[in-house]
Parts: structure tokens; sequence; C-alpha cells
């Protein structure tokens, strides 16, 4: 009885030491609170790998926060204002301008995170997060544009691999297309989206193999309004206006595009890698993935590259800074990426990784990897309406009938405007 | 403590607790609204330096604000009589029907409970210049396909037809409320006089339903005036329709505050709506204000 | 429209639904026929979000109306592979209460504004309705700044502070107030009723169909408010319905079937509350006088 008792006396004290020990740890452990956007599959990974990490790090406690896609942005700006946020941001690169102007974010440390080891370990695209000589985030994972094509249409229309340049294209596109009795499209060749992608599409690829450089050097100006800019517009409003291989909101909601595609009464689109899930999921046919066309056979390739980023908000002070840099080490490492290229299928931000033979023989990764060395990550100051400046050109020659000189002299001056704007706060 | 003013310490009393959230919820916010219209903020900064009204010279001379305000004056003009003229007309059917009321009253009331996100996807697709239902039927009845939502001058047109679908079940249930209030005894006394159907509701309904019909008309116009979710949902992806042809000024607001974090000119553009809603609102009710004598 | 028609004599209120009344044949066909046609038109887009919601995520495309397979596999997927069930109480919970605070606070307010006299009783109806005008996007941020100063973030009180009261309710209730006769309150305040009985006791349940109707828009109204709660919720816990189906788009797209599945359940309370409310709304008590 006595032994008995001096075990479980024991055992008291050592739950109670234990129990105590956790306690003393739980009043020192620091919470990093990290926001992202929800999905799924990210979510789901990043839980899992907070589970790992904390196990790595016992003093280290991480909390993950998701909100609504379309209203992320909304939701992490006002936050700022109160006061409110996680030290671990998750942020689109195209509002890193914004964000990094307002303070609301930090630079990463040199120390962790040196600038010649991330030039040395990411892929180009990542000097998008890039300002005053600092980097002020870091991607996991990273995203380029390619021409999803429906290889059973393609088969029935006697074609047997996609366009190679934007003329083939088109052509590939006329016999594709399908009309009824009364000349309505019901299954159109090429699935314009302007608002989708294709207004990334034109500005970084179709102005610069046209001839026309977008933007000045030092971003200040838009410069795509030359004869070649106006001859690149013509091009792809012509797909609508005068060739009826494409119909614009041919499917409604704003990714009205890749639904048509997944429906197969789009031929072909042309979308970014995280479309690959989304796609995979729904088509039942059987589809392929080829790089984006050129102007010609051997002519200057061109794409547009994005990417999300882990920023470190202002908000991570003392101790929680020292966890939040070692949580952003932890979710941008190699190991992390290759988890995220398997269970959430995007293009690893690492060389490395990226650079993998196997991948880049993929059939489905392969044209984005290929398109990386050369990928333009625009440098937006205000995405929201530089993009509605574009579309709005293009809404211009098909609905109005504008020259697309005239058009696109408009888009300049008015992008102009909002980029000085911008520019005069950082003279 | 005189009759009156015993009531007036009722009166005060009464409102006090609703009185104090309105001026703590909404008129402090918007006096800090106000407030902001004379700076410039994104939202995110801690510095909002005072430009005086260099934001309300911005809007003036932006061409989509001016847009905006016109289109949105189009929604109250075609929108409001709609839904009026239409909720009338069925809550007068719905009473003269014996039976399937109740039946019918939730039916017309369907649009008005259904989540915007998901009517607005449905009506995109009835609206669809290849595949929608509308167009067919246009068709079938030999008139031309229309693009709707992708041609500039109709995409107004069919986002309000949209809007008077989703509120005329509201509206039924207000004339309803006020077409029931009315008591029996003037009907009486005008069939005595030898009146009846239109004359009835000329003379008799339409006086009484005054009431009603001031709050309809004054709360649609507010309603319909602030605009936004339903244009939102129509023309997700290119926000505002084509060439900005279905924006209104508070979706000029959300574009300016929330998307381009530019809280200035959004505040700006706020402060000029809630001018324009007051002298309208005002001037209704002047207008709408007729003692009925009987 | 005929004195027969219009229903509630109160001799006859019980009855006037099942009595067949004696009218023109013509003219009531003609009514069932035009409120039919009127309802097809009206439901329309409803059946198709239903016929959508039965449908799986490749037949979504498939440019029939009806489903060719149907399945319940997407109500399914809302009602367990999510946290609908959550959504929809936390809707209902705000939704209840601040229906109840309205139909308090505004018809208290309503009545007030057109029964009582009192210097400044113009002015405050005119400050309370000018807040009508004044666009919910631009009190957000203030909104926020306050929640997060007093610690409303992400709490019950945090989402349902703004709607607590509501301008349209105070104006909806005094335009049906008005059409109190003074007499009756008058006679009931030589009864020796209170002011706040009078209120209670006589303006109350004459202005039910009115109350019943707000009722039903402040419960919508609130339903389906998305900016706001979007804005105070940090939790998955604490998420509204609005807020939680906002969950089934993503940057690749929306998942249709789910959104359309999530939206019919998201009808059905709505619709009960509403059946539920309808009948207060039509078997009003009848006024015996209306006067400006």
């Amino acid at each position: 009885m006595r032994r008995i008792g001096g075990v479980a006396l024991l055992v008291c004290a050592l739950a109670l030491a234990a129990g105590g020990a956790t306690g003393i740890q739980a009043q020192q452990r620091v919470t990093v609170t990290y926001w992202q956007y929800f999905f799924q599959s990210k979510v789901k990974l990043i839980d899992a790998l907070i589970a790992q990490f904390e196990t790595q790090n016992p003093g280290i406690h991480v909390v993950q926060e998701t909100f609504p896609y379309d209203s992320y942005n909304q939701k992490v700006a006002s936050a700022v204002p109160a006061g409110q946020g996680p030290d671990v941001v998750n942020l689109f690169y195209g509002w890193l301008p914004l964000y990094v102007d307002s303070g609301y974010l930090q630079p990463l440390p040199e120390d962790a995170f040196p600038t010649t080891q991330i030039e040395r370990d990411f892929v180009p695209m990542v000097k998008a997060a890039r300002f005053g000589g600092k980097y002020w985030a870091l991607p996991t994972a990273v995203r380029t544009l390619a021409l999803f094509y429906n290889r059973d249409l393609f088969r029935k229309a006697g074609l047997d691999r996609a366009p190679i340049t934007w003329d083939e294209l088109l052509a590939d596109a006329k016999r594709l297309t399908e009309r009824d009795g009364r000349g309505t499209v019901t299954l159109e060749g090429f699935g314009i989206a302007p608002n989708g992608q294709d207004h990334q599409l034109i500005r970084e690829v179709l102005f610069r193999q046209w001839g026309a450089a977008p933007y000045s050097s030092d971003g200040h100006r838009a410069t795509y309004n030359t004869p070649q800019g106006a001859e690149a517009l013509r091009w792809y409003t012509d797909l609508v206006a005068k060739h009826n291989v494409a119909v614009i909101d041919f499917f409604p909601g704003g990714n009205g595009y890749r639904d048509a595609f997944v429906a197969g009464r789009a031929a072909m689109i042309v979308d970014g890698s995280f479309a690959i899930g989304a796609i995979r999921g729904s088509a039942k046919f059987d589809w392929g993935v080829a790089t984006l066309p050129r102007l010609t056979a051997g002519g200057t390739p061109a794409n547009f590259g994005s990417l999300w980023v882990h920023g470190l908000t202002a908000r991570a002070k003392g101790p929680q800074r020292e966890a939040a840099v070692k949580f952003l080490q932890f979710i941008t490492s190699p190991d992390t990426q290759r988890l995220w290229l398997q269970q959430v299928g995007e293009i690893p931000a690492g060389k490395a990784l990226a650079g993998d033979p196997k991948l880049e023989a993929d059939p489905v990764y392969g044209p984005f990897i290929q398109s990386l060395p050369y990928a333009h990550a625009t440098f937006f100051v205000d995405e929201t309406a530089q993009r509605t400046v574009l579309v709005d050109a293009v809404n211009e020659v098909i609905l109005n009938h504008k020259d697309p000189k005239a058009a696109l002299d408009d888009a300049a001056a008015r992008e102009g405007k909002i980029l000085g704007e911008f520019w005069a706060k950082h003279r | 403590m005189s009759l009156g003013a015993r009531r007036a310490v009722s009166a005060y009393a009464f409102l006090a607790l609703p009185v104090a959230f309105f001026v703590a919820i909404r008129i402090l916010p918007a006096a800090q609204a106000l407030f902001i219209s004379l700076h410039r903020w994104d939202i995110v900064s801690a510095e909002r330096p005072f430009v005086g009204a260099a934001n309300f010279r911005e809007i003036a001379s932006d061409p989509r604000f001016w847009q905006a305000a016109g289109n949105t004056l189009r929604y109250v003009l075609t929108g409001i009589p709609a839904q009026l003229i239409l909720g009338l007309g069925i809550a007068i059917l719905l009473r003269r029907v014996a039976r399937f009321r109740g039946f019918f009253r939730a039916l017309y009331f369907i649009p008005f409970v259904t989540p915007i996100v998901a009517a607005s996807w449905v009506w995109q697709w009835m609206y669809s210049p290849s595949f929608g239902p509308l167009n067919r039927m246009f068709e079938a009845a030999g008139l031309p396909a229309q693009a709707f939502l992708r041609r500039p001058s109709q995409a107004l047109y069919a986002v309000a037809a949209m809007v008077v679908w989703e509120y005329v079940g509201f509206q039924v249930v207000i004339f309803l409320a006020g077409l029931e209030a009315i008591p029996r005894v003037f009907y009486e006394a005008a069939e005595v006089d030898g009146a009846a159907g239109w004359r009835l509701f000329r003379h008799i309904t339409l006086p009484l339903l005054n009431p009603t019909l001031v709050f309809s008309a004054v709360y649609g116009t507010i309603v319909y005036l602030q605009l936004f979710t339903q244009v939102l949902n129509m023309t997700f992806g290119d926000q505002g329709g084509p060439l900005g042809s279905t924006l209104t000024v508070v979706l000029y607001v959300y574009i300016q505050g929330f998307q381009r974090f530019r809280m200035g000119p959004a505040a700006a553009a706020t402060v000029a709506l809630f001018a324009a809603i007051l002298v309208i609102t005002l001037a209704q009710l002047r207008f709408f204000s007729r003692q009925v004598e009987y | 429209m005929t004195a027969r028609a219009a229903a509630g004599a109160p001799a006859v209120r019980a009855a006037a639904g099942r009595i067949p009344l004696p009218r023109r044949a013509g003219g009531d066909a003609l009514a069932y026929l035009a409120l039919a046609a009127g309802g097809v038109l009206v439901v329309f887009p409803f059946l198709w979000m239903l016929a959508t919601s039965l449908k799986g995520p490749r037949e979504i495309f498939e440019l029939h109306f009806w489903p060719q397979a149907p399945t319940l596999e997407n109500f399914r997927q809302v009602l367990t592979a999510t946290q609908f069930p959550r959504w929809i109480l936390n809707s209902a919970a705000v939704a209840v209460i601040t229906t109840g605070s309205v139909a308090f606070f505004d018809s208290l307010a309503g009545y007030t504004l057109t029964k009582l006299r009192f210097p400044g009783r113009n002015v405050i109806f005119v400050v309370i309705l000018s807040t009508l005008m004044i666009p919910t996007e631009m009190l957000v941020i203030p909104w926020y700044t306050m929640s997060v100063r007093f610690g409303w973030i992400d709490t019950y009180w945090g989402i349902m502070f703004p709607g607590l009261t509501s301008a349209f309710g105070v104006f909806l209730m005094r335009q049906f107030m008005t059409g109190i006769p003074d007499e009756l309150l008058d006679a009931g305040r030589i009864d020796g009723v209170s002011e706040f009985g009078l209120f209670t006791r006589i303006a109350l349940p004459l202005v039910r169909p009115a109350l019943a109707a707000l009722c039903i828009f402040t419960f919508l109204g609130n339903w389906n408010a998305f900016l706001w709660p979007l804005i105070v919720i940090q939790t998955p816990a604490m998420r509204t319905l609005p807020v939680g189906i906002a969950l089934f788009s993503g940057e690749a797209g929306s998942a249709w079937h789910l959104i359309m599945a999530a939206s019919t359940l998201a009808v059905l309370p709505v619709l009960a509350v509403f059946i539920v409310l309808q009948r207060q709304i039509i078997e009003g008590v009848v006024l015996t006088g209306l006067r400006n």
C-alpha cells in the first residue's frame, strides 16, 4: 500500500512537474499569427506544416486565419488602421507597393534572408518583392501563363498539335469555332477573357512580342501606344470583332472563360498555373498545355509571372519577430516547396526544384516552367485601376469601334496618370 | 409639470436609446467619413495629410464619377416606377383571389430571400447572348437577339430589371399591409354613394394608401440611389459593366475605397451622394405629403 | 376593387378567406391567371438555382435545365464537409436578436415621432432619416476601429451592433403609426394608461401588419449582410452564412454547384419566417380611422 502510495506520489509529482513545465513553457510560448486566403488544399497543408514546425520549435505556437479570396485584400487592409492583423501575411505581389509604402510591412532581416542567397535560390520573378534594395516578402510558389487546349476538339478538327504562333492560333480557332444556324457562336475557338488573364497577356506578352515595351525602363510611363502596340491590340480584338472566334463573357462570371473551357465550349484558353487543379478536377475530355504562342516561329518568347508572397508585418516585434522569421524561413524552404507542389499543385519558387528535369518534362507543368526564365511580373502600383484601363481599351475597340491606336493613346494617358501619382510620392 | 411637458419628457425618454444608437453608430462614423473626405488616406498608412477640397475636385473631374451619378439616376427613374406599379398591381390581385393567397405571396417573395450571388449568376445565364433563354424566346418571336449585359446601352436596364424582380415581393408585402389598413367603412360609404371599380380605387384606395406610397417611394429611392451589391455581382469580372455602363455611385465608392484604397476620393463621393439623397428625399417628402380630406 | 373584395370588416374577418364571396367570375379567373403567369416568371430563377444545386460539378455547364443525373451530393457536402450548420446558427442568432431589438426600438421611436408632441420632433426625425443615406461601405472602417478598441472583434455583439436600430424601421413605423386615431390614445390617457402603456397596449397592436413586415425585412437584411460581418469576423466558428458561402469562390473559380446548394438551403429558414409572419401581416386589426 505504501509502495503504491509512494509511486503514486512520484507519478503525481512528475505529472505536476511536467504540467508545471508545460505551464511555464506555455507562458514563454510565442504566438505567431499567419493570414492567407481560403483554399482547401493550402489551408490543410499549412495546418500540417504548422504542426511540423511547432514540433521542431516547441516555444512557438502558430495560428492560421483564413478569409474568402474575393475579399481578402479588403480584409487585410481594414485590419491595418485598426491596429489588427497577423505577424506573417500572405499577399499578392501586386499589393506590395501599397503595403510597403504604408509601413505595414517590415523588410526581411538580412541575416536570415541574405539578398545574394535569395537571388541565387529563387526564380527571377522574385525581384518583384524587392524595393529600395531590400526584400519585403518571399514566395513559396510562383505562377506563369500557358495555353490550355482541348485535345479532343483539336483531333476532331484535324489538328495534331497546339499552335506555335499567334497566326496559327487564329487559324486553329477558325476551324474549331462552331456556330448555330443564326451565326451565333456556340463553341468558341479561343476563350477570350480581357478581365481574366488576357489583360496580362496583352500587357506582357502581345505588346512585347509585337515590339512595344509596355512601360518605360523606370516604370513611370506607359509606352505601349505605338503602332506596333496598336497592331497587337488589333490582332487581339479582331478575334471578336472580325473573325468571330471568341465571345467576351461567353459564360457568365469572373472565371467564365475557364468554365467554358471545362465545359468543352472553348477550345483554347490562356490561363495561369493556378488553374491546373480546377481544370484537372472538372474537365471530362483530353486536354493539354502548351507554352504561349509567339509572333513568329523563332520569335521572342514572353510571359507574365505572378506570385503570392509571405511578408513580415510591422506588428511582429521582439521575440514574436524572431519566431515569425523562423516560420517564414520554414514555409519558403525547399522542403515546403516540394510539399506545396505535391499537395497544392503550384510551381515551386526555388530555382533548384523548378529546374528539376522531370518537372520540366511534365506535360502539364512543363510549359509553365519553361516560361519561368523570361516571365515578367508587372510592377503594379494600382492593379485594379491598371487592369481597368486595358480592359476599357479592349472594350472601346470592340464595342465602340475605336481605332486601336487611339484607344491605346487614351489608355497610356490614363495609366500614366496613375503611375505618375505613385512615383510623385517616391521622388 | 404640465401635461405637455410630461409628454415631452416621455418622448425624450423613449427616444433616448434609439437616438443614442444612431448618433454613435451612424452619425459619428459618418462625420468621420466627412473628415476623411478632406484628407488623403489609403487605409493602410498612418499619415493622413489634409488636402482640403482636392478630393472633391478630383472626383468632379473624373468622368467615371459623373457616369456613375447619371447611371444611378437612371436606375431610380426606371426601377422605382416599375417596382411600385408591379408591387401594387400584384398586391391588389392577391386580395382578389380567394384561394392560394399564401402560396402566391410566398412565391412572389422568393426573389427577395434569394442570396444575391446565386441570383446574379442565374440572371447572367438568362441574359447570355449565346445560351440564355431570353434570347431564345426573342428569336422564337422573330425579334433579333440582344446583347443585354454586353452592350453598354442595354446593360443598365438589364441589371435594373433584375433589381425590380428582387424587390417586387418586398413591395407587395408593404402594399398588402397598407391595403389591409384601410378601414372598410370608407368603402362601404363610397358604395352607398354608388362608386365602384376604378373610381373606388382612384378616390378611396389611392389616397388612403398615401402614407404607404410615400414610404415606398421615399425608401425605394434611397435604396436605388445606393444600389451596389446587385451591380457588383451582375458584372463581377468587369466591375461597373462594359465601359462603366452599370456603374453606380456606391460601387464607385467601393472601388475607390476598398480596391484602390483611395479613401479620400471615396469619402468625397459618399459626401456628395449623401447630399444628393438628402435633397431628393426632402423634396419627395414635401411633394408627397398631402392632406387626405374626407 | 370592390368593397366586398376588400378583406376584413371585423365581423367577417375570420371568414374572409373561406367563404366564397360573390364576384364576377371572369375577373377572378383573370386574376389567378395573371398571378400564376407572374409567379412563373418570378420563381424561374429560383428553380434554375434549385436545378443547378442537384447537378454534379461536371454537369452544371451542360446546357440543359433539369439535371439528368440528379444528386444530393452537393447538399451533403455543404452540410457535412463545411461548417454550414454553424454558419446558419450564427446568422440566425444575430438575425433574431437584431430583429427583436429593431422591432422594439424602431416602433417606439416611430410612435414617439408621430404621436407625441415635443420640441425638436421634426428635426430628430429628419436626422434619423438622414442616417439612411449613409452607405454602410463608408461606415465599416470606423466601426472596425471602434470594435477593436472595445474588444468587439469576432463576437456576436460585434456582428450585431450596427444593426440594432434602423432608420428604415423608424420611418416605416412612423408612417403606419400616423394612421392611429388620436382619440384612441386620448381615451387611453383618460383611463389612466401610462404613456408607455399607450404604446404597448394600444398603438403596437394596431400596426401589427407593418411590424411583421419590418421584422421580415430586418431579419432578411441581417441574414444576407456581408461586408461588415466579413470585416469583423476573424475565426471560422463565427462566420455567418454569406461569409461562409463566399468561401466557395476562390482564385481558381467558384464552385457553383456548392454555392447553389448552399444558397437553396439558405433560402429555407427565411422563407419559413416569412410564411409564419405573413399571417400577421395580412390579418391585422383594421383601423377604424386614418388621418394624416
